[in-house]
């Protein structure tokens, strides 16, 4: 991850503070930087948001595109995730030194939405074995600012929300031939269920404590840290382990605990807002 | 206040806030009178003089310079900046001051423990990352400028040298007003520097003799709530009034300090309200111009 170089007084300042429960920034242990969002800012994807994290900026585009199905799951479509960690987040990332935390991200990302559960698969497939639809998400880190994996978490499952398909009919014609239509009415469109998807809490140790949504400065200080994927039911779906490290049976179950608790919260504030924003949101650009 | 999430199209624009008057762009025409003298971030083309940087327009009699908004550190002898060790050298440290190069800091340009004065032996030069190690910060004096702009800096004077516990907030180098002095100890009960190169370094009042020790003597005893209460809401204040474009100096960082006492510390995290403090602390600063 991006690191920053921290003096001892500035570490033991920051430790101190989440020992105390009030963090450089005055928030307390469980609380997250406020948010922006922003949703279908791009024009040429199916659907797209933008998210601002204090400093941290993710910009993701949902494109879906026809393909074949996977030879495991022939009836089902799938998602395909790729993140450009860009150069302007942090130099870090010029050519390929960006690479490994991108697949680390994109790896987990899979592994969340990969779920029976988290969304209807099947309702992807158009013809089994043959055609189905693949949701590419691309995610771009525009700056850098702590807390990479919730960030990115939450602007996806934004950007799903705001995922228009178009329908697609299938007709067999005289000889037997099966032909696909796509209809191009932009309101003729499927829309993606996003009650079941997750989002990603990263719940960090320094010191003795946790804490949630690590600034960069705190993520220097940490040895450890949790990413989780929770549900909006309050359910743990998916659990990483990140860092040198080792932690304690209590601790990790004291960061489940949290990491919960703030998911749980997450996705409802997520949800609320993104209703607020509304299905077919176009935003006047998210430079103005 | 677990998470809080706003949509964009919430953030309303300000309409009290004026735009300052000569405002341009890279490329804008500033003037096609060529009676002025071209200054910083200006250049002539079919003539007529042009901006290359965006920013504001300054002038001072018959010279025009642009002044940029988000710039990087440009050093003038004098200046107090606040820095980041990089790299121990020979006879040097390599210090980040938020400058297109890095600055130098000469082994003898600093005070030895217990303010000895002699010539620096092979010795000082093996002891060099005892005293200064890579990340450490300090607070320093620009002695001169290298003709690439490379800075030199010092610190031989008890007020300046390494730092200790705190936190360091980076803002726009052109929004901290040129003072006569930039080390304050603020009535609410902590001390800041505000670095020229847009550093600040807000910091727990010191005591006495951590103050004349020249950072050799580190205390990293924890800090009392009471004091850290009061310096995270002062970094809060600090990133309000640089996110808004408000200039940085004493008065301006306790007024808008005084204008947030009336939220919680978990309240001004909402960026309505911040710009509400900020607002506030405009309206007052106008009212005493």
């Amino acid at each position: 991850m991006a690191k920053v170089q921290l003096s001892l007084g500035e570490k033991t300042f920051i430790i101190h503070g989440v020992q105390d429960g009030l963090r450089t920034d005055g928030r307390s242990c469980d609380a997250f930087r406020p948010m922006e969002l922003e949703c279908g800012v791009v024009s040429n994807t199916s659907g797209s948001s933008r998210l601002r994290l204090s400093n941290t900026e993710i910009l993701v585009g949902v494109k879906a595109e026809m393909g074949k199905p996977r030879p495991t799951r022939p009836n089902e479509g799938y998602l395909e995730f790729f993140i450009d960690l860009s150069a302007n987040a942090s130099p870090e990332f010029e050519g390929r030194g960006g690479e490994e935390l991108a697949t680390e991200i994109a790896n987990t990302l899979t592994l969340t939405y990969d779920l029976k559960n988290v969304l209807d698969y099947q309702a992807l497939c158009v013809l089994p074995q043959q055609c189905c639809w693949v949701v590419y998400v691309d995610v771009v880190v525009l700056e850098c600012g702590g807390n990479l994996f919730d960030a990115i978490g939450i602007a996806v499952k934004a950007a799903l929300y705001n995922t228009r398909i178009p329908k697609v009919k299938v007709q067999v014609d005289s000889e037997g031939q099966e032909e696909i239509e796509v209809s191009d009415d932009p309101h003729d469109v499927v829309l993606l269920d996003t009650c079941n998807m997750p989002v990603l809490v990263t719940v960090s140790k320094i010191g003795q404590q946790h804490v949630v949504d690590a600034t960069l400065e705190e993520e220097a200080c940490c040895l450890a840290c949790i990413v989780m994927a929770v549900n909006a039911k309050g359910a743990l779906v998916g659990m990483e382990k990140k860092g040198s490290s080792s932690l304690t049976m209590d601790s990790i179950q004291d960061m489940i605990t949290t990491g919960k608790k703030v998911g749980m919260n997450l996705n409802s504030n997520l949800s609320s807002v993104l209703q607020e924003i509304g299905r077919d949101a176009s935003s006047s650009g998210f430079l103005s | 206040m677990a998470t809080y999430i706003r949509p964009a199209r919430k953030r309303k624009c300000s309409k009290t806030i004026q735009e300052p008057k000569r405002l341009v762009t890279p490329g804008d025409v500033i003037t096609s009178d060529t009676d002025f003298m071209r200054g910083h971030g200006t250049y002539m083309e079919e003539d007529k003089l042009h901006a290359s940087v965006a920013g504001v327009v300054e002038t001072v009699n018959k010279l025009i310079c642009v002044k940029p908004l988000k710039t990087r550190y440009n050093g003038e002898v004098g200046d107090v900046v606040i820095g980041r060790i990089t790299e121990v050298g020979q006879k040097r440290w390599k210090v980040d001051t938020n400058s297109r190069l890095n600055s130098a800091l000469m082994l003898s340009a600093v005070n030895l423990p217990g303010g000895e004065l002699r010539r620096r032996s092979a010795e000082d030069e093996l002891l060099m990352r005892e005293y200064l190690a890579e990340g450490d910060l300090i607070s320093a004096e620009v002695q001169s400028v290298f003709s690439d702009g490379a800075l030199s800096i010092h610190t031989r004077s008890l007020k300046y040298g390494k730092l200790g516990q705190g936190v360091l907030v980076t803002v726009s180098p052109s929004l901290i007003k040129r003072r006569k002095t930039h080390f304050h100890n603020l009535t609410c009960g902590a001390s800041i520097i505000l670095g020229n190169n847009g550093y600040v370094w807000i910091s727990p009042m010191a005591g006495a003799e951590e103050e004349e020790g020249g950072g050799f003597i580190q205390n990293l005893e924890p800090v009392l709530l009471s004091d850290r209460e009061v310096m995270t809401r002062l970094k809060n204040c600090i990133v309000g009034l640089a996110e808004y474009r408000m200039m940085l100096y004493d008065t301006s960082i306790l007024y808008t300090y005084e204008a947030s006492l009336k939220y919680t510390l978990e309240e001004l995290l909402k960026p309505e309200l911040m710009e509400e403090v900020v607002e506030d602390t405009r309206r007052r600063l106008e009212q005493e111009t």
